[in-house]
């Protein structure tokens, strides 16, 4: 069946024409699950038994003729960092291994009410924490275009199985780029909404105050369907917001008129790879094309982003993660004498390498004497760049760059240096500081078929100006319609 | 290297009884492999960061959160929580009313 390699808005479609039905596409899925994720690593979880009867019971109440919601039949894939009542719920940690949360996210309702398939949960970095999904305590998620590379991280399983066509859609969780990363090494479609846009009740808390949930599609279109069903008030996260949710699909095939782009000559500088430069800058040439200006922009406090971001997620995280204490839930060990020794043996033996870094770096950044010093400096910092923004979309109204300063990465190449890592972050992480919606979509390929995505910042609750101004892109490129070939079946 | 209570980080020098001192807040015991591969790894961020020290946030307002708006109040309602057993249920250890832990009081030296 073709259905795994077109878009949710097109199966959604042929669902409602008669030309498919939930469980034919829903098989389909699990059966290409079933033969190639043993190589890819997408899911931690496959829920084909529940999968399989709600699809079901959706076909039998379309055939009723009954009201059905806006994702009717269609098989969406989860991260792991969103709690599910009736699937497991570990973030990839041994931490957590086993849970069965008692209620479900905001967002995982959403779905429901929608009437979509949960088709299962992926893989990620441990605790949302790394950029290529080999923190996982499970095993890595490999990129479907080349499978001795990474999926990017942390939402990599749900980026991955959006790729391989094991779902037309998926969650991810987006803190310093997981979800726009990932949508790059993968080729797809990654959307991170403004802070606020979607409730984060029930998303296991990493950064609280730069987590936000959003979609993974195979085109921008599809991606504006599910941000529509995620978007909205919730008085369950009082940080969310009540403004309208606009109709993100209204006027998605209408471009902006003299859209003004920028561009931060930084962004362009030393350790950006040759062909990701030259994909960017081909992406620009079609938006000129198309009648749009390129501004240069200046985002002078852009260099302190990654020192910011690492500060404060850090200390958030340690903050956040004192909760798994061996009581509660998750892992407690049997070898303790006394209360201090049995947490601080669960947490040692649990949690992996790089969740105990960041817990280590936020404890020593929140602790007597060096707090000033580290945490509400890098909080100030923080200001000067979400004021950066705000200066920058007086004169444009979007901003163009790289999502990553290379294309997938070799599995391995990033594991051992911390540092190294956390600064390819580079291009991501200034999105969350500031609060604003950030998309990646499909700009091209590197010479050895590895994808390339070019990210396009709005300033906040510019959702549908974002989607807009992407849409204009992928309608004069093909790049989106690329399928890795998993069964010798490509079509590039 | 000033001291714990300097308002600039100084350039920093990472001890392994720095790592223990904070491993011991964080109630997270290390392997000897951790200990030493963290505080190398640690004072490398470290020193990294400091590059904010260039910046200047003079008068500058702490931003703490993803937007600006706080304060956002809800009415006071009772509504559903989760029951009992659910609460417990994916407690380590626990009885039917209870989380169990073990003896928070030291009585061995009585």
């Amino acid at each position: 069946m073709t259905a795994c390699r077109e878009t949710a808005a097109v199966l959604l479609a042929q669902l409602a024409e008669g030309e498919a039905t939930s469980l034919e596409l829903t098989e389909a899925c699990l059966g290409r699950i079933a033969a190639h994720d043993e190589s890819i690593g997408a899911f931690l979880h496959v829920a084909g038994d529940s999968a399989r009867e709600s699809a079901e019971s959706i076909d039998r109440r379309r055939a009723a003729g009954e009201p059905l919601g806006p994702l009717a039949g269609l098989p969406v894939a989860l991260k792991d960092v969103l709690v599910t009542s009736d699937q497991p719920t570990t973030c990839a940690s041994r931490m957590l291994e086993g849970w069965n949360p008692p209620y479900d996210a905001h967002t995982v309702e959403q779905l429901r009410a929608a009437d979509a398939v949960l088709i299962g949960k992926t893989n990620m970095d441990e605790f949302a924490m790394g950029s290529t999904t080999e923190n996982s305590a499970v095993g890595p998620t490999r990129t479907p275009w080349r499978l001795d590379c990474v999926a990017g991280g942390s939402s990599g399983g749900s980026a991955a199985a959006v790729a391989a066509g094991f779902a037309p859609l998926a969650l991810g969780s987006d803190t310093g780029g997981s979800i726009r990363q990932p949508a790059s090494f993968c080729g797809v479609v990654g959307l991170k909404p403004t802070y606020g846009r979607v409730s984060r009740y029930g998303l296991v808390a990493y950064a609280s105050s730069l987590d936000q949930v959003g979609p993974f599609a195979r085109d921008v279109a599809s991606a504006a369907l599910l941000l529509q069903v995620l978007a909205g008030h919730d008085p369950r996260d009082g940080t969310c917001v009540d403004e309208p949710v606009p109709d993100y699909r209204q006027r998605l095939d209408q471009p902006l008129q003299h859209l003004r782009i920028g561009i931060c000559p930084a962004h362009f500088a030393e350790g950006l790879d040759g062909e990701v430069r030259e994909r960017i800058e081909g992406a620009l040439d079609v938006y000129r094309g198309l009648g749009a200006e390129i501004r240069e922009i200046e985002l002078p406090n852009a260099k302190f982003a990654v020192a910011c971001y690492y500060l404060v997620a850090s200390s958030e995280a340690s903050s956040n993660l004192a909760r798994y204490d061996g009581i509660h839930y998750g892992h407690r060990v049997n070898d303790y004498e006394g209360l201090v020794e049995m947490y601080s043996n669960s947490r040692g033996a649990a949690f992996g390498s790089e969740v105990k870094r960041r817990i280590m770096l936020g404890t020593y950044a929140l602790s007597a004497g060096y707090y000033d010093a580290y945490y509400l400096k890098a909080q100030k910092v923080r200001r000067l760049i979400a004021e950066d923004f705000s200066r920058a979309f007086e004169s444009v109204d979007v901003i163009a760059s790289p999502v990553a300063p290379t294309p997938a990465v070799p599995l391995g190449q990033l594991t051992d240096d911390p540092l190294e890592m956390y600064l390819a972050d580079i291009y991501t992480i200034s999105a969350n500081l500031a609060g604003i919606p950030g998309i990646s979509i499909p700009a091209g390929f590197s010479s050895d078929g590895r994808p390339i995505g070019l990210q396009l910042l709005g300033n906040a609750f510019a959702e549908e100006q974002l989607l807009r101004a992407a849409a204009m892109h992928e309608r004069e490129t093909q790049w989106h319609q690329a399928i890795p070939d998993l069964d010798g079946d490509a079509r590039r | 290297m000033s001291d714990s209570h300097s308002d600039q980080p100084s350039p920093a020098r990472l001890t392994r009884d720095d790592v223990l001192r904070v491993a011991r807040l964080a109630r997270l015991s290390l392997t000897e492999s951790e200990i030493e591969a963290f505080t190398g790894q640690l004072e490398q961020v470290l020193q990294y960061v400091g590059i904010l020290d260039e910046a200047d946030t003079r008068g500058i307002e702490p931003l703490a959160g993803g937007s600006e708006r706080t304060d956002v109040l809800r009415e006071d309602l009772p509504g559903e929580s989760l029951t009992r057993s659910q609460a417990l249920s994916g407690a380590p250890r626990h009885d039917e009313s209870f989380f169990l832990v073990p003896p928070v009081l030291d009585t061995s030296a009585e």
